[in-house]
């Protein structure tokens, strides 16, 4: 995932999205970290996700919500308060891309946590407490619903065909819908890094 | 226009604005650690080189068990080809490392600041949420994700938007036995583990002034969990006699340049930051936390609160499954609490100050369960060695042990056994952080100590006073 050229573009989404009633939930309890030093390209990548939670030691399977049948190929979380919270791991979100998740819905996101989630083409919708927590009950109430995501106009539709607006950084809008890797465009400006660097060591002779 | 010390920084650093604010911003420093071993092979795969290897600076840290002296120590599998990968690309690729047989390796966010690497005025990453440490020399660190990892490796430079400005005040003198640790934990519990979200904190205020470096790095290191990338502090006198002499700080001419600039380096008078915090600091008391968050903190002399008295219904649930999971009670005395290991050790408390501090409390006593000291690089070591701490740490029965991250992220092999309840300096009590079922109680280094020899959360200032 990490590969820079593989940037999915984010246009439209709509995919059945499952309930997280979690609040501060941490990339610890995204990805557990014993799972950090796998390659992304691992088999099993997809398993990690939420891993303690979904699994009981034995390997089998707990009665935590993402386990249940109705929400089985969600491609939608909605989440609870300050979401991505703690580590730096973006493990966290190659484990959400593994799934198939290209939208996590929640009042707040961790900083961190938000740039991983735009440099893997995921995107992170911030939606009042109130709106996320709708979002959540109707999901319950009718589990396998649908979630509806258009980064071009920033609305969401959802179960009930309510329609919600988010707000989104105009760079971040325009790297997800282009599916821009960074390097490359920074890449762009190299002139531009390369005099800066030449002034700055000047500037700063004491930095180097 | 009135800027704040962050800004003055940041515009310092500025190679590209964007009209959205978005900016492209110039690395001095990037350190890496061993988890992001794989980083080398995808940056090449992608057809890309590193800008400037002079200003990369490896060392291993989180996968190295801590009984292990050289590579051949650690089990062969992944921990030790994370060691070993990072050791030979900056063979490769020509950047410094400090190996596992060098004295100079430690915990990144220890080693940074110790070698000189990092200094006020500077842009420091490194792919690790804590590299907010560094800000408690003045600069501007930040932790990024892997994929920004690869980012300043290939351009140097980081795409930024700026944050808000936030400042946190802490007023008045610190109680006795009342350190950095219990400050920082009564700032998260003050502000919560998302008030920070999308500022950069400025501590200030005679608490801060008064404070040690150490002390310091302790408050930006947590600065993380009160949901800030960014905590740091003015450069002052106590700064700069930290970094004079360190190894890669300037020397000669440019060592005068470079005070000279620090010296100015901070928050104009008039400036308006975005939000104001004021902290009483003569009104903490040393902490502990009771539940998976680092904002569920509370005095030692206090009880685990009961949920009952929460209004919020999403917070209720949340003390109600960290109660449970912790397996405590609603207004059970926090002393009450029996751990079955003590962690003394993590890039929050492992300097030599916060070893001395744990030290104070062991001596003369006995370790009543099994603890682990863990310092921070092999110089800490090394100079706690010669202080004879680690004399004292062995008497008391605890493990002397080489430098690591060791139990705070428990990838090195060194883990809690499931429902088994720690307390530790580290600056996590996630669920399953110390290992899958394990129950993390944070504290400062010498509330650790005072857990180690009487087998339970006690308040260190009752056993100073014995002292
Ligand atoms: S000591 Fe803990 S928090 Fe610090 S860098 Fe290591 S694993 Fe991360």
């Amino acid at each position: 995932m990490t590969t820079q050229s593989t940037v999915e573009p984010f246009r439209t989404f709509a995919a059945v999205a499952v309930p997280i009633d979690i609040a501060n939930c941490d990339t610890d309890q995204i990805i557990p970290a014993r799972f950090l030093r796998k390659a992304s390209d691992d088999p099993h990548y997809a398993r990690f996700l939420l891993h303690d939670l979904r699994f009981n030691a034995d390997g089998s399977e707990t009665d935590f919500v993402f386990n249940a049948p109705a929400y089985r190929g969600a491609g939608i979380l909605v989440a609870d308060k300050n979401w991505g919270c703690g580590s730096s791991r973006e493990n966290a979100v190659t484990a959400l891309v593994a799934n198939g998740i290209r939208a996590v819905i929640a009042p707040s996101v961790a900083d961190i946590h938000y740039s991983n989630c735009i440099q893997n083409g995921v995107l992170p919708v911030r939606l009042s407490e109130q709106d996320c927590a709708t979002l959540r009950q109707q999901l319950r109430d009718g589990p396998g619903a649908e979630i509806a995501v258009d980064l071009e106009t920033q609305t969401l539709t959802g179960p009930d065909q309510t329609s919600y607006t988010f707000e989104v950084d105009p760079f971040d809008k325009h790297r997800l819908l282009n599916g821009l890797d960074d390097i490359s465009l920074t890449q762009t400006h190299d002139q531009a890094i390369a005099e800066f660097a030449a002034a700055y060591a000047v500037r700063h002779s004491w930095s180097a | 226009m009135a800027q704040t010390l962050f800004e003055k920084i940041w515009n310092e650093h500025a190679v590209v604005t964007r009209e959205d604010g978005n900016t492209l911003l110039y690395v001095d420093r990037h350190l890496i650690h061993d988890l992001h071993f794989r980083a080398f092979a995808q940056l090449k795969a992608a057809g890309h080189s590193i800008r400037e290897p002079d200003k990369l600076f490896g060392v291993p840290d989180h996968s190295l068990p801590t009984t292990a002296k050289s590579l051949a120590d650690i089990p062969a599998g992944e921990m030790r080809e994370a060691v070993e990968v990072l050791e030979n690309e900056s063979k490769a690729l020509n950047f410094t490392h400090f190996s596992m047989t060098d004295d100079r390796h430690g915990i990144v966010h220890v080693v940074g600041p110790e070698q000189g690497i990092t200094l006020p005025g500077l842009l420091l990453v490194c792919g690790d949420s804590h590299t907010s440490t560094h800000g408690a020399l003045g600069c501007i660190a930040l932790g990024i994700g892997s994929t920004e990892v690869q980012h300043v490796l290939a351009t140097q430079t980081l795409w930024q938007r700026q944050p808000k400005s936030m400042r946190i005040t802490v007023t008045g003198e610190l109680g006795f036995c009342v350190t950095a640790k219990d400050v920082i934990l009564a700032i998260i519990r003050e502000i919560g583990t998302a008030g920070g979200t999308g500022y950069a904190i400025e501590y200030a205020g005679p608490v801060i002034d008064a404070m040690s470096m150490e002390g310091r790095m302790t408050i930006c290191n947590m600065t993380i969990e009160a949901g800030s990338r960014f905590g740091l502090m003015a450069p002052d006198d106590k700064t700069i006699n930290y970094v004079e002499g360190r190894p890669y700080a300037p020397t000669g001419a440019k060592w005068e340049t470079a005070v000279d600039y620090w010296r100015a380096l901070k928050s104009d008078d008039d400036v308006v930051f975005d939000k104001e915090v004021v902290i009483d600091g003569s009104s903490i008391a040393p902490m502990v936390t009771w539940g998976n968050s680092p904002q569920w903190a509370l005095p030692i002399t206090d009880a685990v609160p009961n949920p009952d008295d929460e209004p919020d219904a999403s917070v209720r649930a949340t003390m109600v499954a960290a109660i449970d999971y912790m397996n405590i009670k609603a207004g059970m005395p926090l002393a009450d609490i029996v751990v079955d290991m003590v962690f003394i050790g993590s890039c929050t408390n492992s300097r030599i100050e916060d070893l001395r501090a744990a030290a104070e409390v062991v001596k003369g006593r006995q370790a009543k369960v099994r603890t682990l000291v863990v310092p921070g690089s092999g110089l800490v070591k090394k100079q706690a060695e010669a202080e004879g701490l680690d004399k004292i740490f062995m008497d008391a029965g605890m493990e002397w042990r080489e430098p690591g991250c060791s139990m705070c992220l428990a990838v090195n092999g060194e883990t809690l056994g499931a429902s088994q309840r720690s307390a530790s300096t580290s600056n996590r009590n996630f669920r399953g952080r110390q290992g899958v079922g394990s129950r993390t109680h944070l504290v400062s280094p010498a509330m650790a100590a005072a857990a180690a020899v009487t087998g339970q959360f006690t308040d260190v200032r009752k056993f100073a006073e014995e002292a």
